[in-house]
């Protein structure tokens, strides 16, 4: 077991829970705005209303008798993605890639029946992902079209970037590959990797496994540093755009790239984790600490954008116009 | 701002807290430390009936004398009746009346009791020789052939009545014992067959002594006099003497309670072992005194029992917040580890934790079993509570058949709090996988140990009952560790690969 000196930490700025809990996460989002983006369901409506593109949502199931009509609309051959509208961390995410009669292809290549798919949703309504175990509602949207951009990144999964936003800025970005140890999942503690993002260019910093530094991919070996998001002020706007959308001053921004819509927002988080900062080799405190102490705070996203671009990009002066 | 006046706030806990300690310390003569006085048994035998709107007379048998303990004090609180101690000797009786009373009626009886060793050699005058016993025709051969096969092997009282217990409690009985235990209880046959050897003896009935039990009922023993000296006997394992502990309440006279004008009559017994000194019981009783409207022991002490649990959960509740904001330790449920805690206090820890494994794991297995049924989230807990339950009774039964434990405290682990463990650790392995599970499990499991080695200090349990002010000071504490905003320690671990970070 290797240790690092809390001195040391506090030298480099690293947010720890505790002072993310009392500091930021407590002092900044207020706890009545959290069902904005606790249920998927409110977070699409509201992004619609702002503006802020999402997956495409096909329909809701609500109540347990619509469940038996639901094969007649997923019959057309597409892929699709079924969601719970209360669940957090990937939870009870089932994505189907296709249709062949009357079974149906998850992305790992198995096959399910009908049967499979609506006891699924029956789980969803019955709360089995939900916080706390109450009644859900389950989101069927279009699936994800992976940007060939991240062809032999990614193990089954869509990739996706996770962006920090603190009152408007965007502070800090990783992007997140699903790994065969984390079963198609982007949860860092269940084994995908996490690459930094340069905030100024999107580029990949330094990639973690497991809290471990990897250089390439560990299923196809391809280099991690490599990587460079395209469009990026496009996608970090979007991210920021949220925070006027939930209220929510400290929020993580879970945004994919699809192949023809581009980015799209995933969904939101209102108490993102602290891995980022190792993904960065950077602590978030500074950053934060710099947003918070911003005299003029009457700008608009995009000058909130491009002054996180200077402020916080590691290649200074190469920023895009 | 807020800061400051939360510092204010701690401030005036910590103050208050100690200076109503050190005024109640002073002024009461409480001791800091505990055991560093004589200990006193408090004893309350609570009998309830219902009155039927008669006169009532209650007349409840009292101890006098009991051997190895010494009364120093009794008391009775009963509003509306009025009480009086009549007869004496062996036979004293609290008496209870009232000209007219209804519905259900509680009366309390509370006495007082230190250790107090029994002086010897004390004699007695030898009661009348017993009445003759009359049997029915066959159990009367049967009597008389125990005396003789008892009487082969013996030669004075005590021996002939441990030979007799010994007949009467074999496993494998003899047709002689077998037949007379189906007409009388063990007790009153034993006063029998001694009598109808001559032997004069008498049922007396008493209670174990055992800190913080409460419903306790008599337990009878039988009392042989020898010669010159009455000797006690249990007639269950035949033990001679008075066993430690053991605290003889009634003894002869006629029956525990008489009452007149109610029906359904119940004694049943508290006791809790306190280390006060003699000066303070004084104090209380004549409560006058402006600090000790805090002290606990005003309560019922059925009631004081749970509150010297409950007075140390506020120890507990510091110890999970030091282990979850400091240390960074995971659990599963934030308070669970203190109810698993204070379990063990009632359980003692090794027996507590082989059935906290045994339910959880067992539990576990079948509620993955469960998980094949497709069942709605509050039917699955549900069935979960009732699984546990069942395991329980079946762990408590299990135990008292092997004979290694007098069976679990059935209410020392919290079931709901089981159940959902159960259902929250079954959900994680699905979503997360073992490995959290294990990380969540043993975080809980060291927490409760924690929060357990704290609690069972007989200082930290006397400290918390005796100065329940002090609970001020832990909050003042937790006040403290929720503005703690630096790392945890587990993080220094967490965040060690950015010493590698590459520039």
């Amino acid at each position: 077991m290797s240790w690092i000196s809390p001195f040391t930490l506090k030298g480099m700025g690293i947010l720890g829970m505790n002072r993310r809990n009392h500091a930021f996460v407590a002092r900044y989002n207020p706890r009545c705005h959290y069902p904005l983006v606790d249920n998927k369901l409110k977070t699409k409506q509201l992004a619609s209303a702002y503006g802020v593109p999402t997956p495409t949502l096909r329909f809701i199931v609500s109540a347990q008798h619509e469940v038996r009509h639901v094969n007649k609309q997923l019959q057309n051959g597409e892929g699709f993605a079924i969601k719970p509208a209360k669940g957090s961390g990937g939870k009870g995410i089932l994505v189907i890639s296709g249709s062949r009669g009357n079974s149906f292809i998850k992305s790992s290549g198995r096959r399910l029946d009908e049967r499979d798919i609506q006891r699924h949703i029956s789980n969803i309504l019955a709360g089995l992902y939900s916080l706390g175990g109450t009644p859900d509602t389950a989101l069927i949207e279009d699936i994800i079209q992976m940007d060939p951009l991240f062809e032999g990144y990614s193990h089954q999964g869509i990739p996706d970037i996770r962006v920090i936003v603190f009152q408007g800025y965007p502070v800090m970005a990783m992007l997140r590959l699903a790994t065969e140890a984390s079963d198609g999942k982007a949860n860092l503690h269940q084994g995908a990797v996490g690459v930094g993002l340069d905030m100024a260019t999107g580029k990949g910093l330094r990639a973690l496994q497991f809290g471990k530094p990897v250089l390439l991919h560990p299923d196809t070996r391809k280099p991690l540093d490599s990587i460079t998001i395209p469009d990026w002020k496009h996608l970090l706007t979007l991210a920021s755009r949220c925070y006027e959308m939930t209220g929510l001053g400290y929020i993580g921004a879970d945004i994919v790239l699809d192949r023809n819509r581009g980015p799209l927002m995933l969904e939101l988080n209102a108490r993102p984790g602290l891995a980022i900062q190792m993904t960065n080799g950077e602590g978030l405190l500074q950053r934060l600490t710099a947003i918070e102490t911003l005299t003029c705070n009457n700008r608009n996203i995009d000058e909130r954008v491009s002054w996180a671009m200077e402020s916080f990009g590691k290649t200074k002066g190469t920023t895009l116009p | 701002m807020h800061r400051v006046s939360l510092y204010w706030i701690v401030g005036l806990l910590i103050l208050t807290g100690l200076s109503l300690a050190w005024l109640r310390h002073n002024q009461m003569q409480i001791p800091f430390k505990p055991g560093s006085d004589t200990g006193v048994w408090l004893i309350e035998a609570r009998v309830s009936f219902t009155a039927s709107q008669r006169p009532v007379l209650a007349s409840l048998s009292i101890p006098k004398m009991p051997p190895g303990f010494r009364i120093f004090n009794e008391q009775a609180a009963s509003p509306g009746y009025g009480f009086s101690i009549v007869g004496q000797e062996e036979n004293r009786r609290a008496e209870w009346s009232r000209r007219t009373a209804e519905g259900s009626q509680t009366l309390y009886y509370k006495i007082q009791l230190t250790r107090h060793p029994e002086k010897t050699g004390k004699l007695h005058d030898p009661p009348a020789s017993p009445d003759t016993v009359y049997w029915q025709p066959p159990e009367a051969t049967a009597a008389l052939a125990i005396i003789e096969t008892a009487g082969a092997t013996s030669s004075t009282p005590e021996s002939l009545t441990r030979e007799i217990i010994k007949i009467l409690t074999t496993s494998e009985k003899e047709q002689n014992a077998a037949l007379l235990l189906t007409e009388y209880r063990q007790e009153i046959l034993l006063t029998r067959l001694l009598a109808e050897a001559g032997i004069p003896s008498r049922v007396v009935q008493g209670i174990f002594l055992e800190d913080g039990r409460r419903n306790q009922s008599l337990v009878p023993m039988v009392e042989v006099f020898t010669g010159n000296q009455w000797i006690l006997f249990n007639p269950v394992t035949g033990q001679q003497g008075v066993p430690e502990n053991f605290l003889v309440w009634h003894r002869g006279g006629p029956s525990l309670l008489d009452l007149s004008g109610g029906s359904s009559a119940r004694v049943s017994f508290s006791m809790i072992f306190q280390s006060i000194p003699a000066l303070e019981m004084a104090r209380i009783q004549s409560s006058s005194n402006g600090f000790s409207f805090l002290s606990m022991h005003h309560l019922p002490l059925d009631q004081q029992g749970i509150f010297k649990l409950l007075l140390l959960i506020p120890m507990g509740a510091l110890v999970v917040t030091f282990m979850r904001i400091i240390i960074g330790v995971r659990t599963s449920g934030t308070f669970m580890p203190v109810l698993i805690g204070m379990a063990f206090l009632q359980t003692s820890l090794v027996p507590g934790l082989i059935y906290f494994l045994a339910i959880v794991g067992t539990g576990l297995l079948l509620r993955s079993y469960l998980s094949y049924l497709n069942l709605l989230l509050v039917a699955r807990i549900a069935t979960i509570v009732i699984i546990v339950i069942t395991l329980i009774t079946l762990a408590s039964l299990m135990a008292i058949r092997l004979g290694f434990h007098t069976g679990m405290p059935v209410t020392a682990f919290p079931l709901i709090i089981i159940a959902w463990t159960i259902e929250r650790m079954s959900i994680l392995w699905e979503e997360e996988g073992m490995r959290e599970v294990m990380v969540q499990g043993t975080g809980s499991l060291v927490v409760a140990l924690c929060a357990y080695a704290f609690m069972r200090q007989p200082i930290i349990a006397h400290l918390s009952f005796n100065f329940p002010e002090l609970n001020l000071i832990i909050a003042a504490l937790i006040l403290l560790l929720g503005q703690y905003t630096g790392y945890r320690l587990f993080e220094l671990h967490r965040f060690a690969a950015m010493k590698d970070r590459t520039p």
